[in-house]
């Protein structure tokens, strides 16, 4: 990593817990050539390739797969319940796989701050999910397993729906909160000796719902849902969930990351357009990229959808020191 | 808060990149779109924090007290520490523990057991629920460093009837979680010197029940298991830990004798007396977190 990309790398854990993006103060040499070669492109052919792109086909190829994993790993906590199958017990802020103990890093950080002891079994399955996570990508865990995420898809689909239909309009909140909230959280645990995050987080009523049937409290996250829909874009994941800065933090660490190359971007911008996050994104617009290669910050949830939308593979999964031996 | 951040901003900045480092004065439009961002932030910030802080008003009211399963910290060490992963219920074979909901404020997703609907009937022998806790909400002993409240500890080891002939005839459980209590002496069956016939709460009662004669390691439903008694001992015969309770004779307030269901202290609080009570409603209740008092 070179002296821009060490740079960056520190700017975008202070952009994940909320300052604004900014424009890199320096550019190395191999990116500043290709930055000026791009203004000199022929704009027309640009153009028309941003057209043939347009209507192209959309591909779906990352959030498809990303669904499936995520249907799959909530039905088997379903499954292992109602058929007794036992593969995975328990809901997602604590289980056991195959007797393996995993907990949910923000339940068991809000369970020791409020009880102020701790368990083996405890650190057991939190040290497990933090190197599980910690391998596959920090805050995959919100768009690969996350339950809630997939709701606020769809409920971002519909917001999206409105927002062309110029019935709504997407009202932006400051990402500081997201970090206000984590703290305010773990104050209210270690002071209150309750878990209060745990009483109205969506992850864990979505997760228990699918598990040991629904209740009152699904009617919360319904509530959290029509926000969404008609005032703020996924305004829970982007603006207030503490388990998403959670699990941001060990990205920080996470191998696994979306790689973006900068000579073949055509800076159109639908990968900020389509991105939970599009702070992580800033490096895409043209004049930004401090460097040919660019990995994406530790806030990004490693969904794909980026992937899927951009039109000439600038941006690709990566995994950081393998993926140049495959 | 006026960095040129947002997306529909983007192409306008490209354009018109000033190359003077100076910064032109905010116009009262974006002044204004700041303001009302603020406001937005401090509207979802309230908004999520009554909701969550929303959770103190049943505390604050003192709802009903929730049993709680066998080896539960006591009320607020267990709120605290309890994952609300539902891993007790799903070990527990007769399906007495449930997970609260948005009605008990902090405690929406903690187990607990009605006792009249399905009472723990101890048939898995080991108190599996216990075992299945993953951060130590429901334990066999308590760490050294909470407090025992007089009168919860249990003298001795359990012994559970239905294992007294195993070599190791105790349940590992050194609290109990309730007492029994006889609250409507004057509908009890035994009293009244009355017996029982037929289905203990009806055909269509679901509760289960461990039966030695029937099937050590299948409960099954009480309504399959009728009765044909003189005198109703129900609370007694099916109570899984032995000298829990007994039928005494007692002085009644006039001075007659008469046969009573007596609770002693081994009774851990485990609510089969209360599901299986055949009177409508119960004459036995348990008192979820009561102590032994002498």
């Amino acid at each position: 990593m070179n002296a821009f990309l060490t740079r960056r790398f520190f700017d975008q854990i202070a952009v994940m817990f909320g300052r604004e993006a900014k424009k890199p103060s320096a550019i190395s040499e191999p990116a500043q050539k290709i930055h000026v070669l791009k203004r000199a492109t022929n704009k027309e052919r640009l153009q028309a390739a941003i057209v043939a792109h347009e209507n192209a086909a959309r591909v779906h190829t990352w959030r498809n797969r990303r669904w499936a994993v995520l249907l799959a790993a909530n039905l088997l906590f379903t499954f292992s319940f109602w058929f007794d199958i036992q593969i995975l017990e328990g809901a997602l802020t604590a289980s056991r796989f195959i007797g393996f103990h995993l907990i949910d890093l923000n339940s068991a950080l809000q369970v020791m701050l409020a009880h102020k002891h701790i368990i083996v079994n405890l650190v057991i399955g939190t040290g497990t999910v933090l190197v599980l996570w910690l391998l596959l990508g920090g805050r995959s865990f919100c768009s690969w397993v996350c339950p809630y995420h997939l709701l606020a898809e769809f409920a971002e689909y519909i917001h999206l729906f409105l927002v062309k239909k110029k019935l709504v309009t997407d009202q932006n909140i400051d990402r500081r909160l997201r970090t206000l909230s984590w703290i305010v959280f773990a104050v209210l645990a270690a002071a209150t000796g309750y878990t209060v995050f745990e009483a109205i987080s969506p992850t864990g009523i979505v997760s228990r719902a699918l598990i040991y049937g629904p209740g009152l409290a699904l009617l919360w996250v319904l509530a959290l849902l029509v926000f969404e829909v008609f005032f703020s874009r996924r305004a829970w994941c982007r603006y207030a969930c503490p388990i998403g800065l959670t699990y941001g933090v060990v990205g920080i660490f996470s191998p696994v990351r979306i790689k973006y190359k900068l000579d073949s971007c055509f800076h159109e911008g639908d990968c900020r357009k389509v991105c939970l996050v599009p702070h992580v994104l800033d490096t895409v617009i043209k004049g930004r990229a401090v460097d040919t290669e660019v990995p994406i910050g530790p806030d990004c949830t490693r969904c794909g959808l980026c992937v899927d939308t951009c039109p000439t593979g600038s941006l690709s999964f990566d995994i950081k020191g393998i993926s140049r031996l495959l | 808060m006026s960095e040129p951040e947002q997306p529909d901003n983007e192409t306008k900045s490209e354009t018109q990149k000033p190359a003077t480092g100076k910064k032109p004065p905010p116009s009262r439009e974006r002044l204004q779109q700041s303001r009302r961002r603020w406001l937005r932030t401090a509207l979802l910030t309230g908004g999520v924090l009554g909701a969550a802080l929303s959770g103190y008003l049943p505390l604050v009211y003192a709802q009903k007290k929730r049993l709680r399963p066998p080896g539960a910290l006591d009320e607020k060490d267990f709120l605290s520490s309890c994952i609300k992963c539902g891993q007790c219920v799903q070990v527990c074979p007769v399906e007495a523990i449930k997970l609260a909901d948005l009605v008990d404020g902090f405690g929406v997703g903690t187990p607990y057991i009605d006792a009249r609907e399905q009472a723990c009937d101890f048939s898995c022998d080991a108190v599996q629920c216990i075992l299945a806790c993953p951060t130590g909400s429901l334990v066999y002993k308590k760490p050294a460093f909470l407090g025992v409240r007089k009168g919860a500890p249990l003298a001795a080891a359990p012994i559970l009837k239905a294992k007294e002939k195993d070599p190791e005839p105790t349940l590992n459980l050194t609290e109990r979680i309730g007492v029994a209590r006889l609250t409507r002496p004057e509908a009890c069956l035994a009293i009244q010197g009355k017996g029982f016939k037929g289905q203990v709460r009806g055909a269509s009662f679901k509760g289960l029940l461990r039966y030695m004669e029937v099937d050590r390691w299948k409960p099954i439903r009480v309504s399959d298991h009728p009765y044909d008694l003189a005198e109703c001992d129900l609370c007694v015969r099916e109570c899984p830990v032995k000298g829990a309770i007994s039928i005494e004779t007692v002085f009644a307030p006039d001075g007659s004798k008469r046969k009573s269901p007596v609770v002693h202290e081994p009774c851990v609080g485990c609510g089969v007396c209360e599901m299986i009570c055949p009177v409508e409603p119960t004459c036995i209740v348990i008192e979820a977190r009561e102590v032994w008092n002498t």
